[in-house]
Order: structure tokens, then C-alpha cells, then sequence
């Protein structure tokens, strides 16, 4: 694949980048990325990669614009209210790059459409940007049983955390958590609140680790949790070792199938 | 004794089990949070017998969601 004219500009700045260079870019364009969740996460994640040149971006969001979404949600605007968050994202994508299929799925993961959404451009990563246990125990699951290299992302209040998993070299994110919490136990930002900034700073955490991975360059994620505390401005990286007997990627595992975890009732709707 | 926890020197006066150490910390939802103990996991089975010792370091994972809405 070859540069045009125009991309050797619009990507100069990569280009330049010994670790990037024109190779690298056109792998940048070559690769499909699938972003889950254009919220807190989802939204500055897919615009890092929109800008950096992705081929292919694939959003999945079964919700509507609100008012409130606007406090952080940065690929939607005040005019997007009501509108899909889907399209809302795929409007602003193809105004920031051109070169950037998006491919929109206006629906919420679940154990029944979650490979077939995997497998309908074969992504090369996926970025969780989800905010709710059941859906991310379920992309974990989807992509430990499908050796899809992803990232995991959280973020509360003042406080994140994110991890890669790349089959086969470290742990998964059930390797950690082991069971998603009862619904209700653990708070969610509706209930808790969230500083927007918290998602521009993970998510686009999440967008380096895809772009890394793409290139194949430097060390990603894999085998250690990031977490970040912006009241104390600390960022931590904890080694986290594979778990031998985790129930998906051990060495025994008992999760060979993928299923639905039950969601906290006073987040069901508007919510995944 | 002196160990570590989330990265942050802890004093400890007497000698104490996982399960005292996250109710002497006030861990919040201990019920639900993940122990390392010197990079390796502590099975919740284990917290009211497995003791704590000099410069252990010690991580509580949280769980966290987030993200969309």
C-alpha cells in the first residue's frame, strides 16, 4: 500500500517516528480496530484512532446522546442529543478523517452477538469501553476463547485502571477479578460520579496500546494493571501474574462458552 | 513492621492476617477486593490464615467499571 500525497502530510508527524515511518503507517491503515462503548472511554479512544489514521473502526452503542454524556463524552456534541451514539461517533470520525471506514452496530453486546460483531471485519484489537461488569467479563471471555488481543479500561470518580490482554503472553482480566461483583455492590459513575477528564486520560491510554500493538512496537500492558489516581496525580503499574488456575485461560478452564452475567437493576436502562 | 500497601509505607504495631489487615486499613468492599501479596494472588479462602509479614507488599485490585454513561 502506498502513500498519497495527502497522507504523506495529514501523517507526517508519524511518519517521522523511526518506530512508525511509512511501513508503519499503512499498517495504521490496514488495521481495524473495535471500539465497545463511545461513552467516557470509547469516545476520546476512537478519536485518537480516527486521527491516527485506522482503516477500519468499528462502534458498538445501543444508546442515545443525553445531556449528561456531554460532561466528557467528547465525540458527541450538543447538537448529537437523541441522536444514536453510533452515528453521533461515526459523523464526527468522518469529519476529523476521511481515510477512516467506520462501521457502526447500534446494539449491546451480549453472548449472542458479540463474535458475530468480532468476526464481521475480524478486528485486530478491541478496546472495552464499557462500564459495566457483564459486558466486560463478557468481552474478556469473547476474546481470551477467540485469541483476540484487547483493553481493559475502568474509571470512577478520580481514579482508573486499564490493562491489555494479548493471547497467550499474560493474564486475562478474569485472571484478576475472577467473578463479575453482584449486581448493585459496586457503584457505577451514575451512581458515584466521574471528573471527565478520567476517560480522555484511560481511553487514550487504550488508543496507544492499540496503535502499539498495530506496530508492534514497545511494551504493552500485558502483565500489569495501570491504575491512576488524579487527586494524588499517581500513576502505578502492578505486575499481575496469570492465574494457572483462571477459569478461561488457565490451565484447566471451565468457561469454554460465553453468557450472561445479570446487570444492576437501576442501571438497565440507558446503560450496558 | 513495616510493609507496603498500593505503593504506601503501612506501620504495623502487631503482627496481623490478610482478613485483619483490610478491616485495620478500612479497605472499602473487602468483600470484593483482589489481594497480591509480592506479585502473587492471595485466595480469598486464605485471608484469615495467611499472616502478613515484613516488608510484604501488598496490592488491593478494585474492581472498576466506568467508562460508557
Amino acid at each position: 500500500m502506498s502513500l498519497s500525497n495527502q497522507q504523506l502530510e495529514r501523517y507526517s508527524r508519524h511518519i517521522i517516528l523511526k518506530e512508525v515511518g511509512g511501513k508503519g503507517q499503512a499498517k495504521l491503515l490496514n488495521s481495524k480496530v473495535l471500539v465497545i462503548g463511545t461513552g467516557g472511554l470509547g469516545a476520546p479512544a476512537a478519536m485518537y484512532l480516527a486521527a491516527a489514521g485506522i482503516g477500519t473502526i468499528g462502534l458498538v452503542d445501543f444508546d442515545a446522546v443525553d445531556l449528561s454524556n456531554l460532561q466528557r463524552q467528547i465525540i458527541h456534541s450538543t447538537r448529537d442529543l437523541g441522536k444514536p451514539k453510533v452515528l453521533s461517533g461515526q459523523e464526527t470520525i468522518n469529519d476529523m478523517n476521511p481515510d477512516v471506514k467506520v462501521v457502526v452496530y447500534k446494539e449491546w453486546v451480549g453472548s449472542n452477538n458479540i463474535m458475530d460483531i468480532i468476526k464481521d471485519q475480524d478486528y485486530d484489537f478491541i478496546i472495552d469501553g464499557t462500564d459495566n461488569f457483564p459486558a466486560k467479563f463478557l468481552i474478556n471471555d469473547t476474546c481470551v476463547l477467540s485469541a483476540k488481543p484487547f483493553s481493559h479500561a475502568g474509571i470512577i470518580r478520580f481514579q482508573g485502571q486499564t490493562m491489555t490482554y494479548i493471547p497467550g503472553k499474560g493474564p486475562c482480566y478474569r485472571c484478576i477479578f475472577k467473578n463479575p461483583p453482584p449486581p448493585d455492590a459496586v457503584p457505577t459513575c451514575r451512581q458515584a460520579g466521574v471528573l471527565g477528564v478520567m476517560g480522555g486520560i484511560i481511553g487514550t491510554i487504550q488508543a496507544t496500546e492499540a496503535i502499539k500493538y498495530i506496530l508492534g512496537t514497545g511494551d504493552l500492558l500485558n502483565g500489569y494493571l495501570l491504575t491512576y489516581d488524579a487527586l494524588k496525580m499517581d500513576f502505578r503499574k502492578i505486575k499481575i501474574p496469570q492465574r494457572k488456575t483462571c477459569q478461561v485461560c488457565g490451565e484447566s478452564p471451565s468457561i469454554n462458552y460465553l453468557q450472561d452475567y445479570e446487570q444492576a437493576v437501576c442501571d438497565f436502562k440507558n446503560e450496558w | 513492621m513495616r510493609i507496603s500497601t498500593n505503593g504506601e509505607e503501612v506501620v504495623l504495631e502487631s503482627p496481623v492476617t490478610v482478613e485483619e489487615l483490610l478491616i485495620l486499613l478500612k479497605v472499602e468492599m473487602p468483600e470484593y477486593v483482589t489481594v497480591q501479596i509480592n506479585d502473587e494472588f492471595v485466595e480469598r479462602e486464605e485471608f484469615s490464615i495467611r499472616d502478613i509479614n515484613e516488608g510484604d507488599e501488598i496490592e488491593f485490585l478494585y474492581f472498576m467499571g466506568g467508562g460508557k454513561n
